[in-house]
């Protein structure tokens, strides 16, 4: 086990040096630039583009550029903002716990109600609870998240006067209600698609599972229904869902990127946005490294909890 | 002795098919009866009727299981019986097991849910039973997952399960069939010495005659969803009297026949019982006759043999 983690986070390694690589190479070849919009400013003249362009190490090749980056990076200096001088680590890392605040209680809500609801389509099986299910299931994955998110604040915040249109406090009442009831309406939002999906996802692996020769010794042996389905259905379907859950970090990332845009949640995301509208190198960068961590490290945990569920898979060999 | 099992005109339909038409038969507490037949013939689903673990089946019939009518029991009731005075073990261990859970722990929740045992009470009768069912070093074995033991050792496992509430009655549905010979003897000699210890009386369903023979006190069987013929093991071994029976005993493989003799076998196969008129094994039997276009009735001919067919041997 000890083995395969070190061997995993090997791996990780290289993959996220790739990430910087492919992340690096494609915001440098898009066209513009962080000062090209300064160049139709008749007030700037050439020599300051050129001198700012210095001062920020621009004028260098790519791959000098990119060298200084992963040194930097390596030895904790991230860089500065093109936009404000503010150092990256603490412009980055300051908005990590609002980000997993919304996809820490999006990720939960989905999982509760989409393995439920899964569940109960199996069982029900090609009756008008499974196909109901599964007509909503599909309506929420086929159309996006941001109208989804729109519709909600129209309906929440414009119509109804229920729940604020967005951000995570009013300014000044800091206080957990007030929190609570900002939280909701993005948190529904995100948690829509998701629950669809792991909806579908149970559904299929509990009618397979529910086919299967324990299954019925299970209900052999007089246990009851929840016992039958949960502790023994669950169970077995757990193995494909939390691999599932892996796979499915890097689409939680980029909805919450969506979800937070709508709804003005300063998380990692709505920085992420503006940071990319100002072709703010250093932060860009920083969030990219942090985003492609989090889904490296979530896929490993994802492994990880598979084999402490299942005793048949050994991390023994890479 | 006292009747424990009153089986009474079952039927099970799946949508326009009859697997199981019409079969009656009756059982003494302690006894053993061995349900043979090809596969397909409606053994085993007779067997998951009587523990009402068929879904999307119709029932037609009675099984009067001590009092009670196993057909007609809601699925609360039912459930208080099974696993519990009704248990049943089945032919593929390696599959009736839970992949993921302590094979100790898959004994232990039957105590848990019938008794109401605690977690350590459960696991320490877990452990008897494990000695019981012959398991060697049952306090690692409890730990064990099914996937770390041999198919002998996790059907040792089912049984341990299926007798932990001490049950009246045992269907063992092809409890060998998927284990290698020498393991079968085994797992056949710890049925047979269970339901003596214990009383418990024992449905034994499988295809393999040879099985049958030093285990049970009466034989039933089954072809195309029906009991053709019944009777003592002995009798009906020493004087088959209906033409299937005759057929199936002489399909036995004999170990003084020529190393170039044919196996013999039955020729035919079997109708379904959806499109069957008369005797459902008249298409295959050298005996068949106008007669058999009727279907026969399964009439007693005395000292306990009952067959239906027209022209028994």
């Amino acid at each position: 086990m000890r083995r395969y983690v070190a061997a995993r986070l090997g791996q990780a390694a290289v993959l996220l040096l790739g990430v910087s690589v492919i992340g690096f190479a494609l915001m440098h070849l898009a066209p513009g630039g962080p000062l090209a919009l300064y160049t139709l400013n008749p007030t700037v003249t050439a020599q300051d583009i050129e001198r700012v362009k210095h001062l920020f190490g621009l004028d260098q090749p790519v791959y000098v550029q990119y060298v200084k980056w992963v040194y930097g990076f390596l030895s904790g200096h991230w860089g500065y903002s093109f936009f404000g001088g503010r150092s990256v680590a603490p412009i980055v890392l300051e908005r990590i716990p609002a980000t997993l605040e919304l996809m820490g209680s999006s990720l939960l809500l989905a999982l509760a109600m989409g393995v439920a609801i899964g569940i109960w389509a199996a069982v029900r099986r090609n009756t008008l609870v499974d196909y109901g299910t599964a007509t909503v299931a599909m309506l929420a994955l086929s159309l996006p998240t941001f109208w989804f998110g729109l519709l909600a604040i129209y309906v929440f915040a414009q119509v109804l006067g229920w729940l604020p249109a967005g951000g995570i406090e009013t300014t000044g009442n800091g206080s957990l209600i007030d929190r609570l009831t900002h939280l909701l309406l993005p948190m529904l939002v995100l948690a829509l698609v998701l629950t669809a999906q792991w909806s579908r996802y149970t559904r299929s692996a509990m009618i397979d599972i529910l086919t299967q020769d324990y299954i019925r010794t299970a209900r052999a042996k007089g246990l009851g229904p929840v016992r039958v389905l949960v502790g023994h259905g669950l169970r077995a379907a757990l193995v494909p869902l939390v691999t599932l859950a892996g796979l499915q970090l890097p689409l939680l990332v980029g909805g919450a990127l969506v979800t937070e845009t709508v709804f003005s949640w300063p998380g990692m995301g709505l920085l992420f946005i503006s940071a990319l509208d100002n072709r703010d190198y250093p932060v860009l960068m920083a969030i990219l490294m942090v985003g492609a961590l989090f889904v490296v490290l979530g896929n490993l945990a994802a492994d990880i909890a598979v084999a402490l569920i299942d005793p048949r898979i050994r991390l023994s060999h890479v | 002795m006292t009747t424990l099992l009153d089986v009474r005109d079952l039927t099970v339909r799946f949508g326009q098919t009859r697997a199981v038409d019409g079969i009656s038969f009756t059982l003494d507490e302690g006894e053993t009866l061995g349900l043979v037949g090809e596969s397909g013939c409606g053994k085993s689903t007779a067997a998951l009727a009587l523990m009402g673990l068929l879904e999307a089946a119709r029932l037609d019939g009675s099984a009067s299981f001590g009092g009670r009518d196993l057909l007609a029991l809601d699925e609360a009731r039912m459930r208080s019986i099974r696993g519990a005075e009704l248990a049943m073990i089945f032919q593929d261990p390696a599959t009736a097991l839970h992949p993921l859970i302590r094979v100790g722990d898959q004994v232990a929740e039957v105590l848990r849910t019938h008794l109401g045992s605690n977690r350590r009470e459960a696991t320490a009768r877990a452990l008897d039973l494990f000695r019981k069912v012959g398991i060697a070093a049952p306090e690692v074995r409890l730990r064990a997952y099914p996937h770390e033991m041999s198919g002998g050792m996790c059907q040792r496992v089912m049984i341990a399960a299926a007798i932990a509430c001490s049950p009246r009655l045992l269907l063992a549905d092809e409890p060998t069939t998927a284990l290698d010979v020498t393991v079968q003897a085994q797992i056949l000699g710890l049925l047979r010495d269970l339901s003596r210890e214990f009383g418990m009386a024992m449905i034994l369903i499988t295809h393999d005659l040879g099985v049958v023979a030093g285990m049970t006190d009466r034989v039933a069987v089954m072809y195309a969803g029906r009991i053709v013929e019944a009777a003592p093991t002995g009798a009906l071994f020493a004087a088959p009297a209906h033409p299937y029976t005759v057929g199936l005993l002489g399909s036995v493989p004999r170990l003084d026949a020529g190393w170039d003799d044919d196996l013999a076998t039955i020729p035919g196969s079997v109708q379904t019982a959806a499109d069957a008129s008369g005797c459902r094994f008249a298409p295959r039997c050298a005996r068949a006759s106008n007669a058999c276009r009727t279907e026969p009735a399964l009439i007693p001919t005395g000292e306990g043999r009952a067959v239906a067919c027209w022209h028994p041997a």
